[in-house]
């Protein structure tokens, strides 16, 4: 059975019906004739425990977790600890990046490879680095399953891609969301399908950005697929293990299991295309599916088309 | 003519909180309150019955004493205090007989305020970090004081379509913590060392005691209506909330705990039942905007609820707890109530 809205989900705001005003001679409790606005007032008819208003609410914090469970002080280690693999593993390389809004939300789409993924601390890092912008990156739910991972991934930054997470980043708090729409479909392709992008899933992600009001940043990522190239994966293994995907990369045979997860030095580009602006209303409940399709698509084909553009320009896998 | 209140469950913490707060009320006339338990805290003029949840007594009551309000707070939330077959008959059966009699022919009930919590989201990875009222939970209950809330708010939603004439209120509450209230999540940061789940730290939020009671005087007095989350502005998380009270984490394992969990409790060491396991995993955090909206205003954050709650914990062995005992007396309570030979104020 599913919490579905109670019969009135639009409450009235009655306030303070001035019933006991009249009658109440000698009384402790205070009945505002009008109806209180601000923080003064006390709306309360009934004396109830310590009814007076403190001025500001006591929050004593020990940590700096914000709602989403980022935390800036992980976040500056998570920086600290991946700058040289920034720096000097990938060598990162940025193209358009004044296209990402240096003040309000938008959301950033980009393609997604790699059996680990290096595009999403990539473009993380180098947007918080060189923007001073924080970085949301929305994933599946499957992270949030794992133990030490969950934690630390959402420590990072990382939130539950959900409607609901994805508008109040965006159009409540103004914030960048990163967003990978192929999901597990990119990452969990095979060498040979390097570079062709999976289906932006049902497009979403253009229907959140347009409830949010913001603008799509699409960004291609050039380099993650030779990062960590998957070979082979074992669908029945996955399965059995609950988990989107059972790779054997190349770094693995390379490097045997465990160092297997650290990713090839290969140069990653990255190309940040012109912001995709909405003609349609903020706030809506629905929008229309073949709109979000056409433009889900459209946006699919940009990313594609810049994809293939830098693999020709591309002289060398390391050395860009 | 004032308002005539019925409260359920007087015997319970809430129930005589709200009794007490309504009793200072000249605007009320009568408080009504039930209860299989004897009240445990001092009331001047509230009349107390002993009753259980059937049916044929709530009509009688609601009839005779001709109630327009009634504050149901006799609703369990804490699975470790009672059988699971208690707890059914106790929010189930109570709550369907007591809108049966809210709505019988002639029913001279306006206003009916539920105390429900934010338990009926559940906890579970695919959550949104803020349920919004109308959120709908990812997964099918597996708690069973999960599913009989849900079913509890199946009826107060019934009750709210079949007689648009009376202001139905339904407030669910977060994780409470407070000076007073016992609560599985207080006894478990009154340990030595704060139960975790290893490998997760999920965010928490919390609502003081005096909000709760705050919350529903609050929409008693405005005759407020529809849902309402009610909880602190604030997530921390869990690991925050130990250091807060100046604790260690210890985790638990986190697979086998359905298993672990039963002798831990049998121990009396820790009871941890499945839906505060869930929520030592996964967390919760309930949009209360809404309430915020129509008027409320919180006196603590998330934060500041662990705070108060440390401090009380601070001084309760040096001044001992703050509630006193109190013995109900039936015999001198109806001396007070009704002798002639009491002098009372009448004004």
């Amino acid at each position: 059975m599913a919490t579905a809205p109670g019969p009135r989900p639009k409450p009235k705001p009655k306030k303070a019906p001035a019933t006991a005003a009249g009658r109440a001679t000698k009384t402790r409790v205070r009945v505002p004739k009008v109806a209180p606005v601000g923080r003064s007032t006390s709306v309360a008819l009934v004396p109830v425990p310590k009814s007076e208003t403190p001025p500001d609410l006591a929050d004593p914090r020990r940590s700096d977790v914000d709602e989403w469970g980022r935390s800036e002080h992980t976040r500056e280690i998570a920086r600290q600890v991946y700058g040289p693999l920034y720096r000097t593993w990938h060598r990162v390389e940025w193209e358009g990046l004044d296209n990402i809004p240096t003040e309000g939300g938008a959301l950033l789409v980009s393609n997604h490879a790699g059996a680990i993924p290096s595009d999403a601390p990539a473009i993380m890092h180098g947007i918080e680095t060189e923007l001073g912008r924080p970085v949301y990156g929305l994933a599946d739910e499957m992270f949030k399953r794992m133990p030490v991972v969950g934690t630390m991934w959402s420590r990072v930054g990382g939130v539950l891609a959900h409607p609901d997470n994805a508008y109040r980043l965006l159009r409540e708090q103004e914030q960048l969301a990163l967003v990978f729409p192929e999901g597990t479909k990119g990452t969990g392709k095979t060498y040979g399908e390097r570079y062709q992008l999976r289906r932006f899933g049902r497009g979403g992600f253009v229907q959140i950005a347009m409830r949010a009001g913001v603008p799509v940043v699409p960004i291609a990522v050039v380099g993650s697929e030779e990062a960590m190239p998957m070979l082979w994966k074992s669908p029945q293994l996955a399965k059995l293990l609950g988990i989107p995907y059972l790779p054997i990369t190349a770094n693995m045979l390379a490097l045997g299991p465990l160092a297997g997860m650290l990713p090839f030095p290969a140069k990653i580009k990255i190309r940040v295309l012109d912001p995709v602006r909405f003609d349609v209303e903020p706030d809506q409940p629905r929008y229309s599916r073949s709109l979000i399709m056409d433009t889900s698509e459209r946006i699919r084909q940009q990313i594609q088309e810049a994809l293939y553009d830098m693999l020709r320009q591309r002289e060398s896998v390391w050395f860009g | 003519m004032g308002r005539r209140v019925l409260i359920t469950g007087l015997g319970t913490f809430w129930g005589s909180r709200v009794a007490q707060a309504l009793e200072a009320d000249p605007g009320v006339d009568v408080i009504v309150g039930l209860d299989r338990k004897e009240p445990t805290v001092p009331l001047e003029r509230t009349e107390y019955v002993r009753s259980d949840e059937s049916y044929s007594i709530l009509a009688r009551i609601v009839k005779a004493a001709r109630i327009d309000t009634i504050v149901h707070t006799f609703l369990v939330v804490d699975s470790t205090q009672m059988k699971s077959r208690t707890i059914h008959e106790i929010n189930v059966i109570g709550t369907m007989n007591l809108f049966a009699a809210a709505s019988a022919p002639g029913s001279t009930v306006r206003n009916v305020v539920v105390k429900s919590s934010t338990l009926v989201y559940g906890a579970h990875p695919k959550d949104p970090v803020w349920f919004s009222e109308e959120a709908r939970r990812a997964q099918a209950p597996k708690a069973m004081v999960e599913r009989s809330l849900l079913e509890v708010e199946g009826y107060v939603r019934d009750f709210a379509v079949d007689n648009p004439h009376v202001n139905v209120a339904l407030l669910r509450f977060s994780n409470v913590l407070g000076p007073d209230i016992t609560t599985p999540l207080a006894k478990a940061l009154e340990l030595p060392v704060v139960p975790s789940v290893f490998g997760y730290d999920p965010r928490f939020q919390f609502v003081h005691e005096a909000d709760v009671v705050r919350a529903i005087l609050f929409v008693l007095a405005g005759r407020v209506q529809g849902i309402y989350n009610v909880a602190g502005d604030g997530l921390l998380p869990w690991s925050e909330v130990a250091a807060i009270c100046g604790k260690r984490t210890f985790p638990l394992p986190p697979f086998g705990m359905g298993l672990l969990s039963a002798p831990l409790a049998s121990l009396g060491i820790v009871d941890l039942p499945p839906e505060l396991l869930d929520l030592l995993r996964h967390g919760r955090g309930v949009d209360n905007r809404r309430l915020k909206k129509v008027g409320f205003e919180y006196h603590y954050t998330s934060a500041g609820t662990v705070a108060d709650f440390v401090e009380a914990l601070r001084i309760r062995p040096i001044v001992g707890a703050s509630e006193t005992a109190y013995q109900y007396e039936r015999d001198v309570e109806q001396f007070f109530r009704h002798s002639p030979a009491v002098i009372r104020d009448s004004d």
